[in-house]
């Protein structure tokens, strides 16, 4: 079903983890659906170089390793270089995804453009290209979902 | 990899050596046509009555009573297109359940869009089981038919099966039962039940694919669905698959014979599973009923974690299962009998179905349960919606 990438990425997955007081962080996706992604950036204020990345995911094998492989994509790069790495990019990089799971990788392009924007409204920068992100679930939405 | 550890028996069984080697002479030595009227062909005809006789032994029905077809998809659709088509005269209404099978779901859909049917989906309570006064209350003078599995698929719960055929008996209804998964699970019997209709298919239970039957009772007027030749008593037109029909016959037998040790065994290895899982493991769920549930029916949820990522973490071990996560379906909602049964949409999308089969050991339990530990808190550990959730436990 995955390409012997979308494995090796959903079974090591890189930079997984969080990045405390990071320069930007995104999160996508609903839990309805079954995919939420974040992604946590720390960005250097003067070159504008993602210095680090890090992400944390609840979904599919292809939901893990689209986030996986996005963060290895973006980081090292400027900001403005990071706005290139597409879904076709992410899906690219990891040898092609089933037609179903194509939507992930959606998602990890807009969680990479949700913890841009987050880092842009914080510095009160604009980032060319960037729109706010459409999916961008909000803190304490599932509160009424009870833990047992 | 290491041995594979098979959990995964609702979706199908390994045939049985001893079914494979009752086929194999029906492949090409005894080939024969059963409809041709040479001795030689006489043998394959003789090896479908056998056949019919002790699937009929087991239901306590008489072999007549058995009509052979491709599956337990195939029964679904025969029972209710034809006992429509046969009893519309009386009415349109047809009662199932929430949490069938899609080969009754999609039926009823159908029936419903295309032939005017009216359909009632019964709701279930929290452990999938239906409340009779709910039946009662849905039967109006048109109802012709009540179709509500015997036993679910996903979450293993077991329908009141002898009252809802007595419901249905008194007021003159025809009643189906889809039994795909509770046939030489649980003690079936037409007449106690009052059952008119029931579905079955042999590789659930150690016989092959793509063979199944479906019972209809004596003076039910179900008619022909598949036409052509004269098979089966005139209502399943084809040329039997005799090997197949062989096969089923002695996984029947063979399931019916070994169900009380088999069954109390796999029992007591489900209910270790479930409490290791459920006492070892945090912020996880059964689902299902915990008692009037399939002898071999495992189901849990995982708060924060997600079904399919779960199961490739468990391939990697060689532990096979299933997941009712959409991510499996191949469609954006997970389960209907999850969200039935009152699971919100991230639970449901982390649920898990281990199913056990006779050969299964507490060794392979202890080895599953140790590595679902290991790989539900490593997923958690990589998931925002546990990362949020401890957060706002320590504030």
């Amino acid at each position: 079903m995955y390409s012997e990438k979308v494995m090796d990425h959903f079974q090591n997955p890189r930079n997984v983890g969080e990045i405390e007081d990071a320069s930007g962080v995104g999160t996508v996706g609903n839990a309805k659906c079954g995919d939420i992604m974040r992604i946590f950036l720390d960005i250097d204020d003067e070159t504008h170089i993602i210095k680090d990345c890090k992400f944390k995911t609840f979904g599919c094998g292809a939901a893990v390793a689209t986030s996986s492989m996005a963060t290895e994509l973006v980081k090292g790069r400027t900001v403005e270089e990071a706005m290139k790495v597409t879904n076709k990019a992410v899906m690219e990089a990891l040898d092609g995804l089933p037609p179903v799971k194509v939507h992930c990788s959606l998602l990890a392009e807009e969680a990479i453009h949700a913890a841009l924007w987050d880092y842009a409204q914080k510095h009160d920068i604009t980032i060319e290209g960037l729109d706010k992100p459409k999916s961008d679930i909000h803190e304490g939405e599932e509160e009424d979902e009870e833990a047992y | 990899m290491g041995k594979m550890i098979y959990l995964d028996n609702a979706a199908t069984t390994k045939t049985a050596p001893e079914v494979v080697e009752a086929m194999l002479p029906y492949f090409s030595e005894l080939y024969g046509n059963p409809s041709s009227v040479y001795d030689f062909a006489g043998k394959s005809k003789e090896a479908v009555t056998n056949a019919r006789e002790q699937i009929a032994e087991v239901l306590g029905a008489g072999r007549d009573e058995i009509y052979f077809t491709a599956g337990g998809t195939e029964s679904d659709n025969w029972a209710l297109k034809a006992a429509f088509e046969a009893y519309k005269s009386k009415g349109n209404h047809i009662i199932t359940t929430k949490i069938e099978h899609h080969a009754i779901l999609h039926t009823c859909d159908y029936l419903e869009k295309q032939r005017g049917a009216k359909i009632t989906y019964l709701d279930v309570d929290e452990n999938g089981i239906i409340r009779l006064e709910d039946l009662e209350k849905a039967i109006t003078p048109e109802t012709i038919l009540i179709s509500i599995m015997f036993a679910n698929n996903e979450i293993g719960s077991i329908q009141p099966i002898k009252e809802i055929g007595m419901i249905a008996r008194e007021h003159g209804i025809l009643f189906h039962t889809d039994a795909v998964q509770a046939f030489c699970q649980v003690p079936v019997n037409v007449d106690e039940c009052n059952i008119d209709m029931l579905s079955s298919s042999a590789h659930k239970i150690n016989g092959p694919k793509g063979i199944g039957f479906l019972y209809i009772r004596k003076g039910v007027k179900n008619r022909s669905f598949i036409h052509g030749g004269a098979q089966e008593r005139k209502r399943r037109a084809g040329t039997e698959n005799v090997p197949g029909i062989v096969g089923y016959g002695a996984a029947a037998k063979r399931a019916h014979e070994t169900m009380e040790e088999r069954t109390k065994k796999e029992k007591e290895l489900r209910d270790y599973m479930i409490s290791r899982i459920t006492t070892e493991i945090p912020y996880v769920r059964l689902n299902g009923d915990p008692v009037k549930r399939l002898p071999n029916n495992v189901n849990v949820s995982f708060q924060f974690i997600e079904g399919e990522s779960l199961l490739l973490m468990l391939d990697n071990y060689g532990i096979c299962g299933s997941s009712g996560s959409a991510c499996t379906s191949g469609s954006l909602d997970p389960s209907h009998v999850l969200l039935t049964i009152g699971l919100p949409h991230e639970i449901a999308h982390g649920s898990l179905r281990l199913t056990l089969s006779e050969e299964t050991t507490k060794e392979d339990i202890d080895f599953t349960v140790d590595k679902l530990k290991e790989i539900v808190q490593n997923l958690r550990n990589m998931s925002p919606l546990y990362e949020d959730f401890i957060k706002k436990m320590k504030k």
